[in-house]
């Protein structure tokens, strides 16, 4: 069968990767430290867990999604090129590359198992009073901004390092003003936004899209999108804290000036 | 098991908006029904019973292994043993990184274009190992500088906006065909192992020490994971282009 094969390759290419990661960390463990592990059936069965299921989702990955997506960037710029008689003339011809490109990073970034994991783990340390949903969102909304502006910049040919000093600038104001608790996570969140499915989801766009904006080569404009995607959720991130810490401190305002139990009409006729 | 069951519904809410996506531009904007409805469907729930089984491991195991080593590690009180095995860490998950590797072979040939370096199969392999050591050594010195933070209590915001700082003042000298790659290959090392193993054990050391806390202490390596590459890959760049 062809598709156990594609699949006992995965599973080697995966073992690979993690082998030596767990060896070193047991080695650790029982070597310098002189410790032994709490549970080690249960961590046994989970590691064989992570090693399967990170090959399952990656040969879904390489069998199915990214190809039909690949497919799809080719022939989007495409349409999108063949919909103006002089082609590529001004970058905003490309109108329908850059929805594409903020639906699909969207969508990968909500898939990402990295993210899904951390938000989770968030959500649980600050006893739920952060929801790993919304997190997540945030989050995917950040990397779906970061990669259409850096579709928007490869189209109209603007530097990368105005893109990146511009969310770093919107970063440092937002620092200030954000709730302390989140600025941790949310700097980390561009980085653990970018793994598994949106770096190869995002590499291949940046490629097609070089590749068929005139004038651009796929060696020097290819790169970028990354750095952007992994920019733009620290901005999104911070805003989301910033919103919902907004959110609170106003019904709470209500809920002072308004004690419970609540008169019912205008609250200005006291 | 219920909680298995829970997950897998998850897995499944978590892949549909890409499958609505490719689904909606395929019909709607390309005007065309998809050619292999049941490859990508088959696709998909290979990806959803592999997210699910691989979240559920991570649970399991990979979040308890990473508390249990830096709770160790803590209670061993050697803090060089704990920066050997941080900079052990990052520059070993690092090195191993299939992604980087892709990316650094992409990044050779866009140099030997640039004829910084020769364009030769000999020459293009020598970069692709500096860069990848390069990015190595970042990520290990991303490691110790994060957990340095959460022992010694420095302040994040103010090593990240000097980062940031550094990054910008940086990309003026380095020379243009390495700012590229430089930008990227911070987020191309983050990787879906990586990322979760630095971060439970960030949030592990954070909570073995009583005076930190874990949410606001534990998190932040993976921010300094994005960015040491970034400077270190520019500094690579500017002495290759000296030399």
């Amino acid at each position: 069968m062809d598709l156990t094969l594609d699949f006992l390759a995965t599973l080697l290419d995966t073992a690979l990767s993690i082998v030596p990661i767990a060896a070193f960390m047991l080695f650790f463990h029982y070597v310098v430290l002189r410790r032994r592990l709490a549970q080690p059936a249960q961590l046994a069965v989970g590691f064989l867990f992570i090693l399967v299921g990170l090959a399952t989702f990656l040969m879904g990955l390489e069998a199915a999604l990214f190809p039909v997506g690949r497919i799809m960037v080719e022939e989007l710029v495409a349409v999108s090129v063949a919909a103006v008689p002089d082609a590529g003339s001004h970058w905003t011809d490309y109108y329908l590359i850059f929805a594409f490109a903020f639906a699909i990073a969207f969508g990968a970034a909500i898939a990402e198992p990295a993210l899904l994991a951390i938000a989770t783990r968030v959500s649980d340390l600050s006893g739920g009073a952060i929801h790993a949903w919304g997190l997540r969102v945030a989050a995917a909304l950040g990397v779906a901004a970061g990669v259409t502006i850096g579709c928007i910049r490869i189209a109209a040919g603007i530097p990368l390092y105005w893109c990146m000093a511009a969310g770093y600038a919107v970063i440092i104001v937002q620092t200030v003003f954000a709730p302390r608790v989140m600025v941790p996570f949310a700097y980390d969140s561009g980085g653990v936004s970018t793994s598994a499915v949106t770096v190869p989801v995002v590499t291949a766009l940046g490629l097609a899209l070089a590749h068929a904006v005139p004038g651009r080569t796929e060696l020097q404009d290819g790169f970028g999108l990354l750095a952007l995607a992994g920019t733009y959720p620290v901005v999104t991130v911070l805003a989301y804290a910033q919103v919902t810490a907004l959110i609170e401190k106003r019904m709470l305002r209500r809920r002072t000036e308004n004690p419970p139990p609540a008169p019912t009409g205008d609250s200005s006729q006291v | 098991m219920r909680l298995f069951w829970r997950m897998a519904l998850g897995s499944i809410r978590d892949l549909a908006p890409v499958v609505l996506v490719i689904l909606f531009f395929q019909a709607v904007v390309l005007g065309r029904p998809i050619a292999d409805l049941q490859v990508l469907f088959q696709g998909a729930l290979l990806v959803v019973v592999g997210l699910t089984l691989f979240v559920y491991g991570l649970e399991i195991a990979l979040f308890p292994v990473g508390n249990s080593l830096a709770f160790a590690l803590a209670s061993k009180g050697s803090f060089l043993w704990l920066l050997a095995f941080a900079f052990l860490l990052g520059f070993g998950t690092a090195v191993a990184e299939p992604a980087l590797t892709a990316v650094a072979t992409e990044a050779a040939k866009v140099a030997a274009a640039a004829g910084s370096i020769a364009d030769s199969d000999l020459a293009r392999s020598h970069y692709t190992l500096g860069l990848r050591l390069t990015v190595a050594l970042a990520v290990g010195i991303a490691l110790v500088l994060g957990v340095s933070r959460i022992v010694l209590g420095w302040s994040l915001p103010k090593m990240i906006v000097g980062g940031y700082g550094l990054v910008i003042g940086l990309t003026f000298f380095a020379p243009v065909e390495a700012i590229g790659i430089a930008y990227d290959s911070g987020a191309v090392t983050t990787s879906v192992i990586t990322v979760p193993l630095v971060t439970a054990l960030g949030i592990g050391l954070a909570s073995s020490l009583s005076e930190r806390n874990p949410l606001t202490d534990g998190f932040g390596m993976i921010a300094f994971i994005l960015l040491t590459p970034m400077l270190l890959v520019m500094l690579y760049g500017s002495v290759l282009a000296w030399i």
